[in-house]
């Protein structure tokens, strides 16, 4: 398992748009994806839950990746986030 | 070729294919019974919705741009979010068909997010809507009300505002509508964008479906379905005509509105949003008269923000400058309904819980609003007004919450400018009472429509009361007289706002008795401006 964090910083923090985008990211891979907010955790395929996480600029975001391609789907999260959020 | 009459809202002819709106009319397909079909049901339905969706996207992209496009990119993503499909997956095993299991399952997102304490995930309550929608559309095999390309007459029973909010205005030709009045909603609109409109038309529908060409003569109020080869031919020269005298006012554009013996008119046009005040500039107005807030807050599932409220009078401001812009406080209520205020229904609306009396007992509503007004006040020349004023208490609670507002702005850091405060009169107690809301107003407005409903007792929603409903009545020009005197003596301004403002038998009257701005469709400022400089009073 795999595991980071990153602290949000778009000002809009985590809203439609990105979000999208994560889901999009992360078809890809086999591995079970999880992000977890201070808001609670949502499965980064689903689109409403990581919507209803409300992530917020500066609101640190815990990210687990579990799964045969881990090391490849951190990695490409990793620039994922800091390119986007 | 077949014809019929109708009550016209604003002169010029119009020429083109007909649309008959309506409510989109589903009938919801017989259910199988069986889960396995319905589910397949719905998966292709699906597909059809990623096609559609996928179109509206292309095209959104290119018109608009990535950015904007993206909250129909996030409609398409949530097609195949994992707990929509679940949900609807476990509706349809329980027995539900594929239809409302879309539609019930959406509905369960869209208030989970409604209920969201985010205003922005609130307003994704919609979006889930739209798609869900949608798939059911779809399924029920009805495509909705669909538009063709280009320009086109509208034809309906009535529209509301919340229908007209959804509408492509630019490519509207006209109104036609089976009920409404001249000062319903769809009148003030087909003003508002100048263009010839008929309400209590007596067109059926079917006429206008199956026709090529609909055509509205807004000078005599008739229609025509099909006109003959004369008649197109009587019609387009009228429209040349038309055209041509649009063309001869444009000799007054820029020019000062002053009568022959010296009286000055700040002639200002009615707006309802943002895009109106372009209007506004482009037909030369002196001003914004009225800005009806209401439309910021139709159309929508939960209250605009403070600064959803704050960017459009912001932007209002900036496109009108140094020329002054009276904002209307919310008149919700009465002929203007939201669901998510959550109003309890009404005996009698016009009478009930509206205007100045839903701000002052809820400040949830209000307190935005007004700190919306005096941020946006820093970017031009702003006044605010009231609206159904009965009393003088009225306006002293609402003015010392505008005090309070400024004060906490400033403490804040927040630059704000002097707002006039002005009564809109439109109560007969505030029209009496004129002598003494003067002393605490900085202008007052005539909102002739409700004024004149108010005193003649006449509901102007009912088309049956048309002769009742007169704006020439005495006791009501008796009414203006005497408020326009009381600004008069006691130093403010009055001006007029209603329809009657851009009324050609009484405007010479109104600045008789006093009046000194005139706010109406931007469309009516030249002709009124001609006018007045023509005028001897």
């Amino acid at each position: 398992m795999k595991e980071f964090k990153y602290v949000i910083t778009d000002p809009l923090g985590m809203h439609a748009r990105p979000a999208g985008m994560l889901v999009k990211a992360v078809a890809p891979y086999t591995s079970a994806i999880t992000i977890t907010a201070p808001t609670g955790s949502a499965d980064a395929r689903r689109l409403m839950a990581l919507m209803r996480l409300v992530a917020k600029q500066g609101m640190e975001l815990t990210v687990t990746v579990d799964g045969a391609d881990e090391e490849k789907a951190a990695a490409e999260l990793q620039a994922f986030f800091s390119a986007n959020l | 070729m077949r014809k019929g009459i109708g009550l016209p809202v604003f002169p010029g002819v119009a020429i083109g294919p007909a649309v008959v709106y309506s409510k989109a009319q589903r009938t919801l397909p017989v259910p199988s019974g069986d889960p396995a079909v319905e589910k397949a049901k719905f998966e292709s339905a699906v597909e059809v919705a990623r096609e559609q969706l996928t179109a509206i996207f292309e095209k959104a992209k290119a018109e608009v741009g990535e950015e904007h496009a993206a909250i129909v990119e996030v409609q398409l993503l949530m097609l195949d979010d994992p707990d929509y499909v679940d949900g609807v997956t476990m509706s349809i095993e329980s027995g539900a068909a594929a239809a409302l299991a879309a539609l019930e399952t959406g509905e369960e997102f869209a208030q989970i997010f409604a209920a969201m304490d985010d205003e922005y995930m609130k307003a994704r309550s919609a979006d889930i809507r739209d798609m869900s929608q949608r798939i059911y559309d779809i399924l029920c095999g009805n495509t909705g009300f669909s538009l063709p390309d280009g320009s086109f007459l509208l034809v309906a029973e009535d529209l509301a505002p919340s229908e007209t909010i959804q509408l492509p205005r630019d490519r509207i030709l006209a109104f036609v509508t089976r009920q409404g009045s001249s000062s319903s909603h769809t009148a003030i609109l087909a003003r508002t964008l100048s263009i010839p409109s008929l309400v209590q038309a007596d067109i059926n529908f079917d006429d206008a479906r199956s026709c090529q060409i609909l055509a509205v003569d807004g000078f005599t109020g008739t229609w025509y379905a099909d006109p003959d080869e004369e008649t197109l031919a009587m019609l387009k020269a009228k429209q040349e005509e038309a055209a041509a005298a649009k063309n001869a006012l444009e000799a007054y554009r820029g020019k000062e509105s002053i009568t022959r013996s010296g009286k000055k008119v700040l002639l200002a046009a009615n707006i309802g949003c943002p895009e109106d005040a372009e209007d506004a500039i482009k037909a030369d107005a002196e001003g914004v008269g009225l800005m009806r807030s209401e439309f910021l807050y139709l159309g929508r599932d939960s209250l605009p923000s403070e600064d959803d409220l704050f960017e459009a009078y912001k932007k209002v401001a900036l496109i009108m400058g140094e020329r002054p812009v009276v904002i209307r406080t919310l008149d919700i209520g009465a002929d203007k309904q939201v669901a998510y205020l959550g109003l309890e229904k009404e005996e009698n609306p016009a009478l009930g819980l509206r205007g100045l009396r839903i701000c002052l007992t809820n400040e949830e509503i209000f307190r935005p609003q007004l700190r919306a007004i005096y941020r946006a006040s820093a970017y031009g020349n702003l006044n605010v007004m009231f609206p159904m004023v009965a009393s003088v208490w009225e306006l002293k609670a609402a003015k010392a919450l505008c005090a309070k507002v400024r004060n906490e702005l400033t403490k804040e850091g927040i630059p704000t400018k002097e707002v006039p405060i002005g009564v809109m009169i439109e109560t007969p107690a505030a029209a009496i009472l004129a002598n003494d809301l003067a002393k605490e107003a900085a202008f007052f407005s005539v909102g002739t429509n409700d004024l004149t409903q108010y005193t003649l007792a006449v509901d102007r929603q009912n088309a049956k009361l048309g002769e009742f409903y007169d704006p020439y009545h005495p006791a009501l020009l008796a009414l203006m007289a005497h408020i326009a005197k009381a600004a008069n003596d006691n130093g403010i301004w009055a001006g007029i706002c209603g329809e009657l403002g851009a009324d050609p038998k009484l405007q010479e009257k109104f600045i008789e008795m006093g009046f000194s701005e005139l706010s109406m469709a931007a469309g009516r400022i030249l002709e009124s401006r001609k006018r007045v400089c023509e005028s001897d009073v």
